[in-house]
């Protein structure tokens, strides 16, 4: 099965092509965002990388979110026009869980996080178990200062792995619990996504496949609150 | 400009700048094969007004089902199409973003061509599939985001000659009829309430400097709002059938008297009037008389496609695709985006 996976969700921007047994092509750039002009050229770029064409491609795996908005929508859109236009299947992956990815080896939890300003972070909970990542905690979006206490009371070390920590890191290796990524476990990729995007179930309706944005629109939130009052 | 001839064109549009999601094929730029459009007007009434990332949102979850309409209906073959057209702007970008990426995904995946499209040009080639185009020609459009008068000299060439220098046209409309309490969107809902009253309130005009064909309608918008309000303190009961007549009455003679003076000063061939506000009842009729009265043959759009709709980047798609213009699949969506460029 040839696996094309994209991950635009944040900053980093990845696409991979792979095979059940191999990595055929991964490009990952962690510089600049302009996801909308780089996003399309990169996915064909890898494909041609990879010796296919568009056909070719059987399943397409996206990183469903959190995220950026924006970042979201692009990688979404085309994942979902890919798919419904060509016919293939389409899995959609919490960015989350791929980020999470990079820990496999750690023996304790893995929280991997996405700075979302005011103090509040996108973050989930995963443990490796017999070298799969699963989710301990559903992801969230939460007050980073609600969160560190929940993960000291864990009584396990902690890895966080977040490309934001350069804002986060210097609070984090306070904790007595914490260890921090490195460089390269920082940077969720591609084909940890292909990878895991491979044994999960197809999503159902490809029409109606929509970014995990685990926010309302702030008009949305507002509006709400106001009803009910 | 020299266009290829062939023996048949097919295009499919898209458009999401703004609250509607569309998808159409049209076939040498002057028949609607298929027309497909999800608005989200209900979505946004509650709000009072268009939502960006609300907008943006919808679109993800409309855009492959509205593709596939478009496409179904128009009983094409991916491999029939010679190529994608898109709204690139201007528009809300988050909007923008996802018609834009949808239709790099498509011209991928089927190897066509992807042609950039001005959403204003959209709406003056919305007259197209009523009538042939002849130049020169003086198109007004006017909606809520635009009130531009752009001057055609052939196919693919625009030169703005007047634009507004505060608010839209619609944008006005809307003001005032939430001022008058009426709900989202406000354009029709004053229409229809105009009709019960008189134009009896001398409202402003704003003309401007002398041979200026530029707008403005924040004057009339503050005049009209400081009317309610002083009728308001002294007690009386609000005529709103009249208000709304004679603020429409304000915009309608604006805009139809600067589009004429427009059109003598370039010898038009043909006046033509397309966007949202041109499905206004007043603005129609006023412009047909005074286009009779000058003997200058008038195009306006059936009503479904004076508002937004994918048919319109189509049509002007055609031309695009016939003079050559194209983009990679680097194409980014743009908010702000001078028509003069295509
Ligand atoms: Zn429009």
């Amino acid at each position: 099965m040839n696996v094309l996976a994209i991950d635009s969700s944040n900053l980093v921007m990845s696409v991979a092509v792979t095979t059940e047994r191999k990595v055929l092509a991964e490009l990952t750039t962690n510089s600049r965002k302009n996801h909308s002009e780089r996003l399309m050229p990169a996915i064909a770029q890898m494909i041609e990388a990879a010796g296919l064409e568009a056909a070719d491609i059987d399943r397409i795996a996206v990183a469903e979110g959190p995220g950026s908005y924006t970042g979201l929508r692009i990688g979404a859109t085309i994942a979902k026009m890919l798919a419904w236009t060509l016919k293939k299947d389409l899995v959609g992956v919490s960015s989350l869980e791929v980020a999470a990815q990079n820990g496999r080896g750690f023996a304790g939890y893995i929280a991997p996080f996405f700075d979302a300003r005011r103090g509040q972070v996108f973050t989930g909970l995963y443990e490796a178990k017999d070298g799969e990542i699963v989710s301990v905690a559903p992801d969230q979006l939460v007050m980073m200062d609600d969160w560190l206490p929940e993960l000291r009371n864990l009584a396990e070390p902690v890895l966080f792995l977040s490309n934001d920590l350069d804002k986060w890191g210097e609070l984090l290796s306070t904790q007595a619990y914490a260890e921090l990524g490195d460089i390269t476990r920082n940077v969720p990729r591609a084909a940890e996504l292909a990878r895991i995007g491979a044994k999960k179930e197809p999503v159902s309706d490809i029409h109606h496949f929509l970014p995990a944005y685990l926010r309302l629109a702030e008009a949305e939130a507002k509006w709400l609150a106001k009803q009910g009052r | 400009m020299k266009i290829n001839v062939r023996q048949k064109t097919l295009i499919l549009g898209i458009e999401t700048s703004c609250d509607e999601t569309a998808a159409a094929v049209v076939e040498n730029g002057t028949v609607i094969r298929s027309n497909a459009v999800a608005s989200q007007i209900d979505i946004h009434r509650r709000f009072g007004g268009v939502v960006p990332e609300v907008a943006s949102r919808h679109h993800v979850d409309q855009i492959t089902v509205i593709c596939e309409e478009a496409m179904d209906k128009s009983e094409v073959a991916w491999s029939d199409l010679d190529a994608i057209a898109v709204t690139q702007g201007p528009g809300l970008i988050g909007a923008l973003l996802v018609g834009v990426n949808g239709a790099k995904a498509l011209a991928y995946a089927h190897g066509l061509p992807l042609v950039p499209v001005h959403h204003i040009t959209g709406h003056i080639y919305a007259n197209r599939f009523v009538r042939e185009l002849e130049f020169p020609l003086i198109a007004l459009v006017v909606s809520g985001g635009h009130t531009e008068l752009v001057h055609m000299s052939q196919h693919g060439s625009y030169e703005v000659i007047g634009t507004t220098r505060d608010d839209a046209a619609g944008e006005a409309f809307d003001k005032i009829a939430r001022t008058l309490g009426l709900p989202y969107p406000g354009g029709p809902k004053i229409d229809r309430l105009a009709k019960k009253g008189k134009p009896v309130i001398d409202f402003p005009r704003a003309w401007l400097e002398e041979g200026s064909l530029d707008f403005s309608f924040s004057g009339l918008k503050s005049a009209v709002i400081n009317y309610v309000h002083n009728e308001q303190q002294r007690g009386h009961d609000l005529n709103a059938a009249d208000i709304a007549a004679s603020f429409q009455a304000s915009v309608s003679e604006v805009l139809v008297k600067k589009t004429l003076i427009a059109a003598e000063r370039v010898h038009a061939k043909q006046i033509l009037v397309a966007g949202g506000v041109s499905a206004n009842s007043v603005v129609r009729t006023e412009m047909e008389q005074a286009a009779r009265t000058r003997g200058i043959p008038l195009i306006i759009p059936p009503l479904k496609l004076c508002t937004d709709n994918a048919a319109m980047i189509a049509a002007s798609g055609t031309i695009g695709f016939l003079k050559g213009t194209r983009a990679d699949l680097s194409l980014n969506g743009k908010a702000n985006l001078a028509i003069e460029d295509f």
